[in-house]
Parts: structure tokens; sequence; C-alpha cells
């Protein structure tokens, strides 16, 4: 069945759906149950399926994650919700500590299927700790996966597909793309979860982007076009691991690259890129791999945030600076 | 009223806490007493036969001598640290010997104790000190979960368990152990409201041996810690650490309380660290030797060795074959840990995730070819 949904709706609906298909499903979190989280995305579940199965845990990040560890020893597969992204700081130490490692440290005995989902990035006039984007530190961290979905069909098979993989995940939502709509095929067979994607081809320059900046490299793409220029724009999908096959073959073809994450630039994933496709398509680079991204400030206050957040505008000029080498 | 009183009772200071070895502990649960002698408690009744009895002490002194031999073994160079359990024998092992199958464990770094009531080879243990594993045992298996060295982090799986027994409709409970610096971590409180809030099957069994490495309980706490459970919304008891008879049936009530639906329970087993915090710690640098000769008075280990020979409930025999049986056990402790083989280098890259994922095993292949480039070499 084909219908029109939201972000946030695809992922509410990939939520029952997973409810319904194991028993063992757990969602955890402040305010998912009654509420239906602050953005709505467990509307419904708990009064379908009950409080054990959709929990208002107490106010406490550590708390959240913790206990998921616990109920992943006794076969549970906990689905936490962080409320915002930067407040999953408290519970940091459990994932970087436990959650990460539980699994090489027991040889493979413990599973650690949990998911932490976490409403990503900025552009909603919010105050401080509402607007980070936080993959990388996840990213830097052995024994995790990070997914980064950035549309409607990727929000509902890949929260299923990441509830039923056997290593933890951290699943970031791009929280101001919540509304944004598309088609959406419930029967379809979905794509893989760690794979990356080319939206659009192109052979100028190959345009690299996560989560919410995949609408701003599409847009940029599409008036690059209208100047005559031919972007590819390739959509990650996954930050950890990545998957930059397709990236290298792109890049031996454009011999450009540029890399885009509302996230600070400094030990960026953006970073860890462009070492990689230097190392890969050294002989093909016509320019060095160039960066867009948040720059290395506190996210400011959200008067300023549209001159921190990459746009349209900032994607092009770097789209000119490699043309120029 | 009630409530009310108690919101406004003061709360008197740590007793003991800044000179553990003051006598006035009216709050603490004793079924023997220093020098062996057995008395009986209100509330805490144990019925136990001489062949348990027995059983408990042979737990006790093998757990020392294994203890011993650990430490000497760091002292040669054969472990890479040993953080020894010594004065704290007969809190490890009477709560471990209250657990009944389908219970679950979650041991902090010292329970070695607890490792052994559960079944698990001493050398498991071993393994991770001397720096060839990061767990050792299989923790299904033994119902025991593998060390966790974060203070405190432990607590949260515990009582993360615990909700998970709950969903599964089974009458089974947890035991968390804790220490006394462990109590001001934020992840152990925040334990503590989410074992309440869902009144989870889980017993915080706190080993106060009065220090957190160098800093004494004073600095952790202006309460004892057991009173800390009542403003959480259940019951806390001060439990003698040293004393075996009393942590097997304090934490055996508790944790049949808990398999009953009764929720949690805070046990604080008053104890002492007769040696250093690790082999790499120097107490002498924050203790006095006086502290220790008192709490020697009270050593676990004797304590119950008098019991049985007093009432005659073990002969002269009997003490002589645990020792013998020691002595055998460090043996093989000894010989099991010279000759634990190191790790294979490649075999970090396993189990780091259910599957290897393609970019680490190129690495895996990185590492391997590098490696393989020197052979030949000398």
């Amino acid at each position: 069945m084909t219908q029109t949904l939201t972000i946030g709706k695809a992922l509410n609906l990939g939520l029952r759906k997973a409810m319904e298909d194991d028993a063992k499903v757990v969602l955890m979190g402040e305010d998912i149950g009654k509420l239906g989280g602050v953005f709505r995305i467990t509307d419904g579940l708990q009064k379908d399926f009950g409080e054990d199965r959709v929990v208002d845990t107490p106010l406490a990040e550590a708390g959240i994650l913790g206990t998921a560890v616990g109920l992943a020893m006794r076969g549970y597969r906990p689905v936490c919700e962080i409320q915002f992204d930067g407040f999953v700081f408290p519970a940091y130490n459990q994932i970087v500590t436990q959650v990460a490692k539980i699994h090489a440290r027991s040889k493979g005995t413990l599973a650690m299927p949990i998911v932490i989902r976490i409403p990503m990035g900025g552009g909603i006039g919010a105050v401080e700790h509402h607007s980070e984007s936080p993959e990388a530190y996840f990213a830097h961290t052995a024994g995790l996966k990070v997914v980064a979905v950035s549309n409607p069909v990727d929000a509902y098979w890949g929260i299923q597909q990441a509830i039923a993989h056997p290593d933890p995940i951290v699943f970031l939502e791009p929280k101001r793309r919540y509304w944004e709509k598309a088609e959406v095929d419930t029967d379809a067979t979905p794509e893989p979860l760690f794979a990356s994607r080319v939206l659009r081809g192109g052979d100028d320059v190959t345009v690299l982007a996560y989560g919410p900046m995949v609408k701003t490299a599409l847009q940029a793409a599409q008036a690059a076009e209208e100047e005559g220029r031919s972007l590819e724009v390739i959509d990650l999908r996954t930050v950890s691991p990545l998957d930059l096959v397709p990236v290298f073959e792109s890049v031996r073809r454009t011999g450009r690259c540029v890399v885009v994450h509302e996230a600070a630039v400094t030990l960026g994933v953006g970073a860890e890129i462009a070492a990689r496709v230097t190392e890969a398509c050294f002989h093909s680079l016509e320019a060095p791999v160039l960066r867009v991204g948040g720059y290395d400030t506190p996210y400011p206050p959200s008067k300023l945030e549209e001159e921190y957040l990459p746009d349209l505008d900032r994607v092009l000029d770097a789209v000119d600076r490699s043309m120029g080498f | 009223m009630t409530a009310m009183r108690q919101a406004t009772e003061v709360v008197d200071p740590v007793p003991g806490a800044s000179s553990p070895h003051l006598p006035q502990q009216p709050d603490l649960v004793q079924l023997l007493t220093p020098e062996g002698e057995r008395v009986e408690h209100p509330d805490y009744a144990l019925d136990i036969s001489d062949e348990e009895l027995r059983g408990l002490y042979r737990d006790l002194a093998l757990v020392r001598r294994w203890d011993v031999e650990a430490t000497a073994l760091q002292r040669q160079g054969e472990l890479g640290i040993w953080a020894s359990l010594l004065g704290q024998e007969a809190a490890q092992v009477g709560a471990g010997r209250a657990l009944v199958d389908g219970d679950m464990a979650f041991p902090t770094y010292r329970e070695h104790g607890v490792a052994w009531t559960r079944g698990v080879d001493p050398l498991h243990v071993m393994s991770l000190f001397r720096g060839v594993d990061n767990g050792g045992w299989n923790p299904v298996d033994h119902a025991f979960n593998l060390y966790t060295i974060v203070i405190g982090s432990q607590c949260l799986h515990a009582t993360g368990y615990a909700m998970g027994i709950q969903r599964d409709g089974a009458e089974n409970a947890v035991l968390a152990f804790l220490g006394d610096g462990a109590t001001s971590q934020g992840e152990v409180n925040e334990a503590l409201i989410f074992a309440a809030s869902f009144s989870a099957p889980v017993v915080f069994f706190c080993q106060n041996n009065q220090y957190a490495i160098s800093v004494p309980l004073e600095r952790q706490s202006r309460v004892p810690l057991f009173k800390r459970a009542a403003g959480f919304g259940f019951p806390g008891v001060r439990v003698d650490g040293n004393d075996v008879l009393a942590v097997l049936a304090v934490t055996r009530a508790a944790l049949q309380a808990a398999r009953e639906g009764q929720g949690p329970t805070f046990i604080e087993a008053f104890t002492y660290r007769m040696g250093a915090h690790t082999t790499s710690d120097d107490p002498s640098r924050y203790r006095l030797a006086s502290e220790l000769e008192e709490w020697k008075l009270r050593d676990p280990v004797a304590r119950l060795k008098a019991h049985l020979a007093r009432s005659g409930i073990a002969d002269a025999a009997f003490f002589t074959a645990v020792d013998a049986e020691g002595d055998e056990l460090a043996a093989r402790i000894r010989s099991g840990t010279v000759d634990m083989p190191d790790p294979a280098p490649s075999s970090m890259f396993e189990h780091v995730y259910a599957e290897k994922t393609p970019p680490l095993a190129a690495q895996q292949a990185e590492f391997e070819a590098y490696h393989a480039s020197f052979e030949g070499e000398k």
C-alpha cells in the first residue's frame, strides 16, 4: 500500500509495525506515553501496546539507557527516545562505556540490540541544547552504529531495520524535516540499512550529505543545474559504518567532492570522509575535498542559526571553490 | 503524622564512619558476634544446617586463599593489577549464597567471592586482571554479569534486568553490587529511582568498606548509607558485613521480598577493606595502621571458624582439609595464570559487532598484512 506520510508519521507507523512483529520490542523515554513524545512520534502506541511496552520513564537519560542495557540482557529490544540531541549527554557514559562495549566484552555472548532515537539538528528556532548534531561522538565509538535518515521512506523502513538489527544503533531523526512528506510504499522491499544511495546523477561535483542536509544538497543541485552545473548528490544514510564505495565511484568520475553536515567541521564526519576519499581517489581528484558545516562555536542563539547552518548558498559556494581549483 | 516525623527527623552522623572501630552501631544486624558467638535477631532468623555452615567456611577460606595468591602473582608480575577482597569475604559469600536458580547478579570488579559462589572458574577472573580478556566468563551460564569497572553503572543494568523479569512474569530477583563510593554516582541514584518507580525485583547490596580508594565515607554521605533508601521509598537495612550468617539471612529475605513483588531493598553491608584498593594503592597514605588492627578483631573468616570450633560443628581435621584444599586451589590458580597464553593479536577485531562491518574487516586485513610483512625477520 502506498500512502503519503511525513517523516514523523512514517516513524510512528514503523515503530508500530516493529512492535507488532516482535513482542520483545519495548519503547522507553520521557513523555512518550500519553503525550506521545514531544514530537508525537510515539503517538497512540501506549494506548495500543500498554505501559509495559511503551514506558514513560523517570526523567533521567542515563537511567533510560542503563536500564535498557539490562532489558537487552534479559532478551528485550529496547528503543530509547532521547527527547532532544543536547540531552543525550547524561546517557553518554552508558552508551559509550556499556552499550557499545558489552558485545565485545562478552565475546559475543551478550547482544545489545538497542536503538537510541535522537531528533537531530537545528533550524527550529529553539533554545540551547535543542539543535545539535552529535553524530561524530557516536561514530567515533567502536561498537555503535549511527544511522541518519533524511526522508519518510527511510524513516519507515529504517526504524524497523534498526530495531531488528543485533547491534546498538544511534538512530538520528532530522528534527526540522519531521513534517516533510513523501509517498511510502509499505509493501515494498526496503533497501539495506547501511548503504549510501545516489539520489541524483551529475558529472561536475559529488555532494555528500545525510539527515537534514540531504534536502539542502538536493536544493543546491537544482539551483546549480539552472546555472549549468551538474551535481551528483549522495545520501550517505549511515554515518557508521560509512558506505563509501558509491562515493569513490562517483568521485573518480567527477574528480571533486563536497561534504555537507550541520555539525562542526573540525574532526567531524566530513573530515573522515575527506581523508578516505583522498586516500582512495587521490589520482582522480581535481580539487581537495571541501567541507560545509557548522563552525567551531557552541550552537548559536536561534536568531543566528541561519548563519551557522549550511544552506543552499554555502553549498554552492563550496561547489564554486571546488570548480576553481 | 508519621511521614511528617520522618521528614523532620534529625539523623545522627554516621556511627563509626570516621572511627570505624567504635562499637555503637544500634542498627547493625548481627547473628554472629566478632568472637564467634551465635546470637538471634528478631527480624532475621536463619535456619541453617551444620553442613551448610561448614560449606560457608570453606567458601570463605578458599576465596581468601585465592585472593592471597592473586596478590602474590601481581607482585611477581603475573597480573597487571589485582583488586583484593581481603576482609570482605563474608559480605560476598553471604550475598552470593543467598541467590537461587533464576536469580541474576551484577558485580563490580571486586566480587571474586560472589564469582566463586556462582561457579565461575577463578582462572577466568584472573584472565581479566592478567590482561588477556576484558570479560572472562559466560555471564549467562553463571547468571553472573561480567565485572563492570565504571563505578555504579551496573546498578542500572541490574534494574533494567529486573524490569525484564517483571515483563516475563517470572519470580526471580536481581542482586546489584556496589560500594560506598558508588552511592555518590548519579547513575546509582537513577537506578534507585527507576527501581522504586517500577517496583523492580532488585536488591542493592552495598559493601561499605569505609573507603572509596582513599576518600572516607564521611566525604560521601552525611547519613548512614542504608538510611538513604528511605528517601527513595523502600527499605534499607544495615548488616554486619563481616558476619556471613547475618549477610546470608538479610540478603535472602530481601531477595525473597523482591521475588514476591514487594520491590527493592537497599542493604548496607558494614565491612572493611583490609587490604589496599588495588595492588597499585598505598593505604598507609590515608589511614592509620591502628584502624586495621581494630578490624582484624572482626575478621570474617576467623569469626566463623571460632563459631564452628567452639560449637563442635567442625573439628581440626576439617580445618586441615580446607587448608589443604586451599593450597591445591592456589597451586592451580598459580600454574593456570602463569601458563595463560596471550590472546591472538587479531582477536581484538572480533565481536565488536554481531557481524564484522566492511570498514573493520578492511582494517583487520591491513593489520594482518602489516604483521605478515615482518615474517621471516628476527
